[in-house]
C-alpha cells in the first residue's frame, strides 16, 4: 500500500523529484530587530551542565559583551551558535527564519555567522594574505575555488583589511611567524574578509599590549550598526572601553544584564566575582 | 597559460620536468636506434624498468597529493593502482583471442582451466581499447568516491582512516585471491600478447609504453601542481592543518577531501594500467597492504607536500629495492622498514626537505 503510493509520487510528471530540489536556506529576517535567539539552551558534558536553561538575544546592529568567570559557559555558547556543539535541549535562531540547530558549520557561516577562536586558530603555513584569501566571502564550493582568481575589486578589498589590522608589512609572511597579538588580528581581519552579518569574538584582546587592545576596542566598535558583533572578554578595562550592554554568564545561564555601572554595581555579580 | 606561471616559481619541478622530457626523447632513441654495440645503448630491460619507475612515479604523485598535501594518510592506494592495473590487464587478456594455450577464441586460459562455459558479465566490453581506458578511469575513480562519501561525511579522520583505507585494500586482496572472482585467482593475469596490435614483445611497443608512462607522468604532475597552487590547494593544506578552522569559514571539508581524493585515484589508476603491460602480469599481490605502506615511505623519504619529492622518492626507494632484492633478497623488508624509521626521525621532510634547507640558509 504505502510502497505503491511512494511508487506513485515517483511518477509524477508535473513535479521534480524533492531530491533533485536543492535546500534553499531562508534569507535573514530582522523584521523584530533582533538577529539571535537563543532560547532554554542546555547542554551537558558527561553530567556536568556547562550550559543550563540559558535565554539570550541579540539586536540587530548591538555591540554585546559577555563576561563570566572561567567555565562559565562562554565559549560553549558560541560553539552552539556556530555548529560545533548540539545543544541537549532548547532553540537557536538567526533571525526570524534561519533555525541554526538543523544546520552544520559551513552552512551556518555561509548564512552569515563569523567566529573568532579564544586560542587564535590561523593557517600557520600559510601566509597572512593566503589566510584572508581563503577566508574571503564568495563560492566557496569545490570547482569554482579550484579556478578562483583573486580580481581587482577582491585584491583591494584584501589590502583594505591588511590596512585595517595593521599587518600590511606582514602581508607576505607566514602566519605561524606572528606574534600572538598578531595572530589576533588576523583572525579579526579573516572574520572581516567572511564579511558576516554576526560576529563572534572570544576573548580578541588576551595577549595584546595595551595600544593595541585600545585599536581593538576600535575596530569593533566601528563595526557594530553595520554588524552585530557579541564579544566575550575577561580584561574589564576593555568591556567598558567598548561596551553598551553586558551581559553576565555564570555557571552556564545568564546572572545579570545592563549596562557596564549597572553590572558593577550589582550584589549578586560581585559575590560571583568576589567568591572566587 | 597560469600553469606555466606556476612552473617558473617551482625550481624542482622545473628540473624534474627537464629530465623527464630528455628522459622520453633520449632512452627510445637510444634502443631504438643506437646499435647495441655501441656503448650508448639502452637494453630494452632498462628501457622498461625505467617505465616501471615512472608509473611508481605517478602513484607517489597521487599519494603526495592526498598525504603531502591534504593530510589523509591513505594506506590503500596500492587498491587503486592495481584496480586500474586489472582493467588493463583484461584488455591485454581478450586480446591474446585463440592464441592462447587452450586457444579458446573467447575466453582466457584460466577460465577454461576453470571449465568455465561463459565469459562473466563483467568481462564483456574489455575488447575495446576505449572501454577498458574507461574502466582504468572509473573503476578506482568510482570506489574512491564511494568510500570518501562514507568516510569523509562522518568525519572519520586521522590513524581511523588510516585503518580503514588498509582494510580496503586487504578486503580486496582476499576478494582477488578467490578463483570465483574471475580476475585468475592468485595467478591474476598474464601471458599478454599484444596491446592495439603492436606485440608487446617488441622494442617499439616498449618504447612506445616508455613514452607514454612519461607523458602520463609529466600530466599528472602538471595537474597536480595546478591544483596544489590554487586556491582550493592552499584549502588542502588548511584543512590538513586545521580541519575545524576551514568549516568555520564557510567550505565543505568533506566535499573537498572527495574529489581530491578521487582525482588521486585515478591518477593511482592510470599509474597501474601503464605498469602492467610494462611488467607483463597483475596479480593479486598488488594489493597488499604492505605495497601501500611501500608508497607511503616513497613520498616520505623523498618529501612530503613537494611534488618532485615525491617523484625522486619512488626513484630512489625502488632503484634500492631493485639494487637490494638482488644483493640481499632477505634484508629488503628490513631496509624499509629501518628507513621509515630514520625518516621519520631525522628527516621529516624528506630528501628535499635537506635542499631546500640548504637553499634557505644560502
Ligand atoms: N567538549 C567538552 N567536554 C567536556 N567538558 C567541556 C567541553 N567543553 C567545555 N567543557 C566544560 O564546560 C565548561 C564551560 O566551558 P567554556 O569553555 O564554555 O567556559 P568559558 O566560559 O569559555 O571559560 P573561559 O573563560 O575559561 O574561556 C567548563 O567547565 C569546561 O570544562
Ligand atoms: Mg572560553
Amino acid at each position: 500500500m504505502s510502497v505503491l503510493e511512494s511508487m506513485r509520487g515517483f511518477m509524477r510528471r508535473d513535479q521534480v523529484f524533492d531530491f533533485l530540489v536543492p535546500v534553499v536556506p531562508p534569507d535573514l529576517d530582522l523584521t523584530h530587530g533582533v538577529i539571535l535567539y537563543l532560547e532554554n539552551l542546555n547542554v551537558s558534558f558527561d553530567g556536568f551542565k556547562a550550559i543550563n536553561d540559558l535565554n539570550l538575544y541579540i539586536d540587530d546592529g548591538e555591540l554585546r559583551c559577555i563576561i563570566g568567570p572561567n567555565g562559565a559557559g562562554k565559549t560553549t555558547m558560541m560553539d552552539i551558535i556556530t555548529g560545533k556543539t548540539r545543544p541537549d535541549s532548547g532553540s537557536a535562531w538567526f533571525g526570524q527564519e534561519i533555525n541554526l540547530l538543523a544546520m552544520d558549520e559551513p552552512e551556518i557561516a555561509a548564512a552569515g555567522i563569523g567566529r573568532k577562536f579564544q586560542k587564535p586558530t590561523v593557517f600557520e603555513h600559510h601566509r597572512v594574505i593566503d589566510n584572508l584569501e581563503l577566508a574571503m566571502a564568495g563560492d566557496k564550493r569545490v570547482w569554482p575555488t579550484l579556478g578562483a582568481r583573486l580580481n581587482s575589486e577582491e585584491r583591494d578589498r584584501l589590502a583594505e583589511v591588511l590596512q585595517i589590522i595593521g599587518l600590511g608589512d606582514q602581508a607576505k609572511h607566514l602566519a605561524g611567524s606572528l606574534s600572538h597579538g598578531q595572530k589576533q588580528w588576523l583572525e579579526i581581519g579573516m572574520l572581516l574578509m567572511q564579511n558576516p552579518r554576526l560576529l563572534l569574538v572570544d576573548e580578541p584582546a588576551a595577549g595584546m599590549t595595551h595600544q593595541e587592545m585600545d585599536r581593538t576596542a576600535e575596530l569593533l566598535t566601528s563595526l557594530a550598526g553595520d554588524h552585530s558583533v557579541v564579544v566575550v572578554e575577561h580584561d574589564m578595562d576593555f568591556v567598558r572601553s567598548i561596551a553598551g550592554k553586558v551581559t553576565v554568564l555564570h555557571q552556564g545561564s545568564v546572572l545579570a544584564e545592563g549596562t557596564m555601572d549597572e553590572i558593577q554595581n550589582n550584589q549578586q555579580v560581585i559575590e560571583v566575582y568576589l567568591g572566587e | 597559460m597560469i600553469i606555466l606561471r606556476y612552473l617558473k616559481k617551482d625550481t624542482g619541478g622545473m628540473i624534474t620536468l627537464s629530465l623527464l622530457a630528455l628522459i622520453t626523447v633520449i632512452v627510445p632513441i637510444c634502443n631504438l636506434l643506437v646499435p647495441e654495440t655501441s656503448g650508448l645503448h639502452v637494453s630494452t630491460f632498462t628501457m622498461t624498468l625505467l617505465g616501471k619507475y615512472l608509473c611508481y612515479g605517478l602513484l607517489a604523485i597521487a599519494v603526495d597529493l592526498v598525504w603531502g598535501y591534504l593530510g589523509i594518510l591513505s594506506l590503500g592506494h596500492g587498491a587503486f593502482f592495481a584496480l586500474g592495473g586489472y582493467a588493463m590487464g583484461m584488455y591485454l587478456m581478450r586480446q591474446i583471442g585463440s592464441r592462447g594455450v587452450y586457444g579458446n577464441p573467447l575466453l582466457p586460459d584460466f577460465m577454461v582451466f576453470l571449465n568455465w562455459q561463459h565469459l562473466p558479465w563483467f568481462w564483456h566490453g574489455f575488447q575495446w581499447f576505449w572501454f577498458a581506458m574507461l574502466m582504468v578511469i572509473l573503476v578506482p575513480g568510482l570506489l574512491a568516491a564511494i568510500f570518501g562519501w562514507f568516510a569523509f561525511r562522518s568525519r572519520v579522520t586521522g590513524v581511523y582512516l588510516s585503518i580503514m583505507t588498509q582494510a580496503l585494500t586487504y578486503a580486496l586482496l582476499l576478494a582477488f585471491y578467490r578463483n570465483e572472482m574471475g580476475f585468475g585467482g592468485n595467478n591474476g593475469l598474464t601471458d599478454f600478447k599484444d596491446i592495439l596490435g603492436f606485440s608487446l614483445q617488441t622494442d617499439a611497443t616498449r618504447a612506445g609504453l616508455f613514452i607514454a608512462s612519461a607523458l602520463a607522468l609529466g600530466f599528472g604532475y602538471l595537474s597536480c601542481l595546478y591544483i596544489t597552487r590554487s586556491r582550493l590547494g592552499k584549502l588542502c593544506t588548511a584543512i590538513r592543518d586545521q580541519e575545524d578552522r576551514v568549516r568555520f569559514i564557510g567550505y565543505r571539508v568533506e566535499n573537498i577531501k572527495l574529489w581530491i581524493f578521487t582525482f588521486s585515484a585515478i591518477l593511482a589508476g592510470i599509474a597501474g594500467a601503464l605498469y602492467v603491460p610494462q611488467v607483463g602480469i597483475i596479480n593479486p599481490n598488488e594489493f597488499s597492504p604492505l605495497a601501500s605502506i611501500e608508497m607511503v615511505v616513497w613520498v616520505a623519504v623523498g618529501g612530503r607536500a613537494t611534488l618532485y619529492g615525491a617523484v625522486a622518492g619512488a626513484l630512489l626507494v625502488n632503484y634500492a629495492k631493485s639494487y637490494l632484492t638482488v644483493a640481499m633478497p632477505d634484508a629488503w623488508l628490513f631496509a624499509l622498514g629501518s628507513l621509515f624509521v630514520l625518516v621519520t626521525l631525522l628527516l621529516p621532510r624528506g630528501i628535499t626537505g635537506l635542499l631546500r634547507k640548504k637553499e634557505a640558509s644560502r
